[in-house]
């Protein structure tokens, strides 16, 4: 396809042709606000934060739905920019709680980043503010429709991701809200909780219960890892805060993109469940007492050869595991051919 | 897999037969629903209509166990209506006739009274299969958990080289797996016939390697015994000691009581676990392992693809990383076995296996990669059997149906099949303690068909009673149309409801997988 030339900020960049404004500035490294656009996602240039001047259109464009053309001469912060943009965030913050000190999205909202890299400090602008009910009544999600700023986000990944469309926008003009049918809560719908939704809001709007209640944005070390459940094996961020797994969030993964389901994003309760074992047992009189590692090791080893030398090898099973590493399992397998002396080795595999 | 998952959404056909995919591979299945999206032909086969049904043109509600059946009903229709791939059947394929003569009598009308599928149904599903540009098959255990489960995945495959839907972008035959690393594990030789990579304890030449590699003088030639074998054996006392790492065979194994038995005669038995599981209880000596969380390593998914796992915290208190306790077992046998670090025994694992050869950690950090990569500039093998399958010709091994182990009669009048639910994972042990899943999704449920239920009297979450000749368990009644009259089916996931206390361990001759799909049960109020 053929390229077209164009002028963004004054340097000249070629981009294949199809390519919108906004592609062409991202490819040269200039920076425009969104809030509306993912490139996944399908554009509908609803949120206006990436407006430019072209010079010779008669008002400002949406960079992310136009198409870059030959000749066009682009400025992304000409004062006609810098004023819409700020007016944009202005009208947002007049219907939006600015409780930035509590919210769990403190310092990964793409709201508060815009607000403060233009210096809109609040907004002069009075009216009607909605008074949404906080929705908890799922482990999953906080939902705060207070603090949708109606990107529409969500309903896209729930359409075209998930492929569920659980949530749509519902009502015309200020009473305008994303919903699921009937207005109802997530837990009284169809939604599987799968957090794709959350995992896009640019908000506090759509939150994980779980990791934006124990750790700001901030606070958080993030540990790229694979999932632990199905064998689709779904890239994801581990939260570690404190020693400890707080929450998940989505990467880009090879397999998965940004989607992940329930149980991966989630289901990582497990970690630092009180039950977990946190010593070795030997059973004494019927009943597990704590002992060392070297006494359990060292009873493991001697039963265990002691009923090779006495049955022979074949007297022994081991069942490896389906749930633990490549290595763990090549271990496993060495231990029981070569230390034990038999192939009695399998998994769950037919499980 | 033969091939990539994200080649799902580029199929124009896909024929899902044995998988939920949408509730057990949630991330899969949303391959399959953009594929849908995108105007591809979705032909679900399965007795439950599943979520992954609720988007299929065609659902083929197939009675339960008929599966051969209605696969060489759908190759009689191609065969006879002249719309195979001739070209493919001719280079890349053996044994044609005696696969063609095999399915001359699966005609659609024939195929109804076994599977109970409309004959023109049939046809439509068959025809769409052979036409499509690239078709797919996925499939889990739906097809594999039958007693004829190595039949059923013969005559998946033998569809697939019919059409010539396999070796090429976007097709193939495609088994979803079920746990994180159960390829991995395979593919690491947790298995009792092959060692890495699957090669043979038979050949003289795979065990000379190994054990030059490993330092001893011999490696035992004979292949071992399978998890059921095992069990077995140790219920009759030729076993006598068990060691078991993160495995919970007394729920996920079929008629759980006998497990329970066999394992309470051991003389002794390790259990290596990261919760005191239902296993774990009946041990001798328990070791602390460590969740992916605290440890690094590399999981192998569905479609070959080996991945890093990263530890991002310490074990907690004592517990350690399953690769040290191993290594420190051995040592305390008497063979000393150390390494500095689960990159170390990848090294050791690339130099021993072709498949894996061209792995490293280094080269992961770059990316996944799909085995087998044998070089370590190989770019890996998204999709296999392109050109040449691995024996070279793709072999029609002609199968032939057979009715499951044990049917409905009248002191057992229904089927029960069992399954996975989306909000829980296998056994339950991590998702029951999770602080979300359980508390969202905290109650198993028997589902039983609204006629079923009127002719027992059974309500709307009433407590029944469901009983095979091998056990019973009590659980709250879920009347729904997901089931067919005579099916009932649920999940395995909560212990409170440990439903392999009646399931059927008849295995299939080949694999040795048991027939979990399918056991004769009865229900009444409880």
């Amino acid at each position: 396809m053929a390229d077209v030339t164009l002028t963004i900020n004054g340097r000249q960049t070629s981009v294949a042709q199809g390519s919108t404004i906004l592609d062409a500035a991202r490819k040269m490294g200039i920076f425009i606000p969104t809030l509306c656009h993912d490139p996944e996602l399908s554009t509908v240039g609803s949120c206006r934060m990436c407006v430019v001047d072209v010079k010779g259109a008669r008002s400002l464009v949406i960079s992310c739905a136009t198409a870059a053309a030959g000749g066009m001469v682009v400025e992304t912060e000409s004062p006609a920019v810098m004023e819409a943009r700020k007016t944009i965030i202005e009208l947002l913050l007049a219907n939006h709680p600015q409780d930035c000190l509590t919210c769990g999205k403190n310092g990964d909202c793409r709201l508060q980043d815009y607000a403060y890299l233009y210096g809109v400090r609040g907004s002069n602008l009075t009216g009607a503010v909605h008074q949404y009910d906080l929705e908890t009544d799922n482990p999953f999600i906080v939902r705060d429709m207070n603090k949708c700023i109606l990107c529409g986000k969500c309903v896209r990944m729930c359409a075209e991701i998930q492929g569920d469309s659980v949530v749509d926008f519902t009502c015309r003009g200020f009473n305008t809200k994303v919903a699921p049918a009937m207005d109802t809560t997530l837990a009284g719908s169809e939604c599987v909780f799968c957090g794709n939704c959350a995992a896009v809001c640019p908000t506090g709007a759509l939150q994980e219960k779980g990791l934006r209640s124990s750790a700001r944005t901030w606070e958080v070390k993030k540990v790229r890892t694979t999932c632990p459940y199905c064998g689709t094996g779904c890239s994801l961020d581990l939260n570690v805060r404190d020693g400890k797994v707080v929450g998940v969030t989505s990467c880009d993964g090879d397999v998965n993109g940004r989607a992940l389901c329930v149980k991966g994003r989630f289901g990582y309760g497990f970690i630092h469940h009180p039950d977990r074992l946190k010593s070795p047992l030997i059973k004494k009189d019927g009943q597990f007492v704590e002992a060392t590692w070297d006494e359990a090791l060292g009873l493991a080893a001697r039963k265990l050869g002691s009923i090779r030398n006495q049955y022979g090898s074949d007297s022994i099973g081991v069942l490896s595991s389906a749930r633990c590493t490549n290595e763990e399992n090549y271990l496993l397998s060495k231990l029981t051919r070569a230390v034990i002396g038999t192939n009695n080795i399998d998994h769950c595999a037919r499980l | 897999m033969t091939n990539p998952i994200r080649d799902i959404a580029g199929a124009d056909f896909i024929f899902a037969i044995g998988t939920n995919t949408t509730e057990s591979h949630p991330i899969i299945g949303l391959q399959v629903k953009k594929a849908v999206r995108g105007g591809a032909t979705l032909a679900v086969a399965d007795p439950r209509r599943t979520g992954v049904a609720e988007l299929a043109k065609y659902h083929l509600q197939i009675k339960s166990g008929s599966d051969i059946a209605l696969l060489n009903g759908m190759a009689n229709v191609i065969i006879s209506e002249d719309l195979y791939n001739k070209e493919f059947v001719a280079s890349r394929t053996e044994d044609f006739e005696a696969f063609k003569a095999a399915v001359v009598k699966y005609t659609p009308e024939y195929v109804e009274g076994i599977t109970g599928i409309d004959p023109e149904t049939l046809r439509q599903v068959a025809r769409g299969y052979a036409r499509a540009k690239n078709g797919t098959i996925l499939y889990t255990m739906g097809i594999t958990q039958h007693i004829c489960g190595t039949h059923n995945v013969l005559a998946v495959a033998n569809l697939a080289m019919l059409c010539g839907h396999i070796g090429k972008e976007f097709s193939g035959v495609n088994p979803l797996r079920g746990q994180n690393n159960v390829q991995g594990a395979c593919d690491m030789g947790a298995l009792p016939g092959v060692i890495t990579g699957y090669q043979g304890v038979g050949l003289d030449e795979v065990r000379a390697k190994f054990a030059s590699a490993w330092s001893v003088e011999q490696l035992p030639a004979k292949v071992g015994l399978t998890v059921g074998e095992i069990v077995e054996g140790a219920s009759h006392g030729n076993i006598k000691g068990m060691y078991i790492m993160g495995e919970n065979p007394v729920l996920s194994d079929p008629d759980a009581g006998h497990v329970v038995h066999a394992l309470e005669n051991l003389d002794f038995l390790v259990v290596q676990d990261i919760f005191l599981t239902e296993t774990a209880q009946l041990a001798d000596v328990v070791l602390p392992g460590a969740s992916f969380a605290e440890k690094d390593g590399t999981f192998s998914n569905t479609e070959r693809r080996v991945q890093r796992i990263r530890k991002a915290v310490n074990p907690v208190g004592k517990a350690r990383a399953d690769w040290e306790i191993i290594c420190g077992l051995a040592t305390a046998m008497g063979y000393p076995m150390d390494y500095g670090s689960p990159a170390d025994i990848m090294k050791e694992i690339a130099s021993l296996t072709p498949s894996y050869a061209g792995i490293s950690y280094d080269r992961l950090e770059q990316g996944s990669i799909h085995w087998p990569c044998p070089t370590a500039d190989h770019p890996g093998t998204p999709v296999l059997h392109a050109g040449k399958f691995s024996r070279g010709l793709g072999k029609f091994s002609p199968v032939e149906y057979v009715s499951p182990d044990e049917m409905p009669d009248q002191q057992y009048p229904l089927i029960l099949s069992t399954g996975r639910r989306y909000y829980h994972y296998h056994t339950g042990t991590m998702t029951q303690r999770t602080g979300s899943l359980e508390v969202h999704y905290g109650q198993e449920s028997l589902e039983i068909n609204p006629s079923d239920a009127q002719n027992l009297g059974i309500g709307q979450g009433d407590e029944v009673r469901v009983s095979s000749r091998r056990g019973s368990v009590v659980l709250k009644a879920c009347i729904t149309d997901v089931v067919p009259p005579g099916l009932v089916f649920t999940s395995f996931h909560f212990p409170a409801v440990p439903i392999n206390r009646l399931t059927n361990p008849a295995r299939d001759a080949i694999a040795k997988i048991p027939e979990l799909k399918v056991c004769a049960v009865k229900v009444e109020s409880a």
